[in-house]
């Protein structure tokens, strides 16, 4: 079985890649390329997968998921600028592809410190940039 | 100190979906038209209303590829977005599907036979080593949709 916990922040970002000249990238990025950066509301949606504790009828203790989400990921990213403040975006242009591979690494680094005891799995995570584009990743597909 | 633990690189292509969202509203009416107007009523209820009815659809297109390891990018949105509008939208907009928009003047407009549709003129544009068409999930009305994946 799955459960699937959504999570809001706010943040900007700019779509700029040190390995383009200034026209690639314009012409790669459009409007996202602004060099004044610009944001989003982004919707964070993470999936664990799992079988209910056969007594509480839970897959896996809320507030710890939440906790979770909150340590590794949202205190992060929460109404800052990601290219400017979160160090892996110094490099790595931060397309919303990319910010779910990031936020799936974190997940997973920080996993053992929150589910240790617990046999459920993180499974996907998936972010709304805006309400019509979404992006989703596979846990298996990053490794930490 | 220990040194952090191995970070996969940005170099090495990794899997994910693209999802993109697009509305278009359009009337129709599902009846067979062999069929009598009580067996028409029968099968399709309300929908079989002679004069038509319409819907709101939201259409939700989603792409599976690798991370272009550069750009940070499966697909340009830009692109899937002016495909799924000439393809979709353009031409099922504010039109009458059973009179305005082939082949449903001769195949019923249910959402099932609309989704496989749309599957039919995307698929081209989606099918290449980079991107491919993974799933059509069309929803009639907030309550009610259907999902296609070229089965």
């Amino acid at each position: 079985m799955k459960l699937t916990s959504r999570y809001m922040f706010s943040a900007s970002h700019r779509l700029h890649s040190h390995e383009l000249s200034e026209q690639q990238n314009w012409d790669t990025y459009g409007r996202c390329n602004n060099q004044h950066g610009h944001g989003h509301n982004y919707s964070l949606e993470v999936t664990l997968a799992g079988s209910p504790d056969t007594l509480s009828g839970l897959l896996c203790d809320r507030d710890q998921l939440d906790r979770l989400v909150e340590e590794e990921i949202l205190s992060r990213v929460r109404h800052v600028n990601l290219n400017e403040q979160v160090a892996e975006f110094g490099q790595l242009v931060p397309t919303t592809e990319n910010v779910a591979f990031v936020f799936t690494s974190w997940l997973k680094q920080g996993w053992s410190r929150h589910f240790a005891k617990s046999p459920v799995e993180l499974d996907r995570v998936r972010i709304y940039e805006t309400r019509n584009n979404r992006f989703e990743i596979e846990a298996n597909e990053v490794k930490q | 100190m220990e040194s952090a633990p191995p970070r996969q690189t940005s170099k090495k292509k990794k899997s994910m979906l693209i999802t993109r969202r697009v509305e278009f509203s359009a009337s129709h009416r599902c009846a067979v038209p062999g069929w009598s107007e009580e067996k028409n009523r029968s099968v399709f209820g309300p929908d079989a209303n002679p004069f038509g009815h319409g819907h709101n659809y939201v259409l939700e297109v989603t792409l599976g590829g690798k991370v272009d390891p550069i750009t940070g990018m499966i697909v340009d949105l830009k692109d899937v977005k002016t495909i799924l509008n000439r393809e979709v939208v353009d031409q099922m907009d504010h039109r009458y599907l059973n009179a305005e928009v082939p082949p449903f003047d001769t195949i019923v407009p249910t959402a099932e036979n609309i989704a496989r549709e749309i599957w039919r003129r995307l698929h081209p544009h989606f099918n290449s080593d980079d991107v491919q068409l993974r799933q059509v999930r069309l929803y009639e009305t907030e309550s009610l949709y259907v999902e296609y994946s070229g089965e």
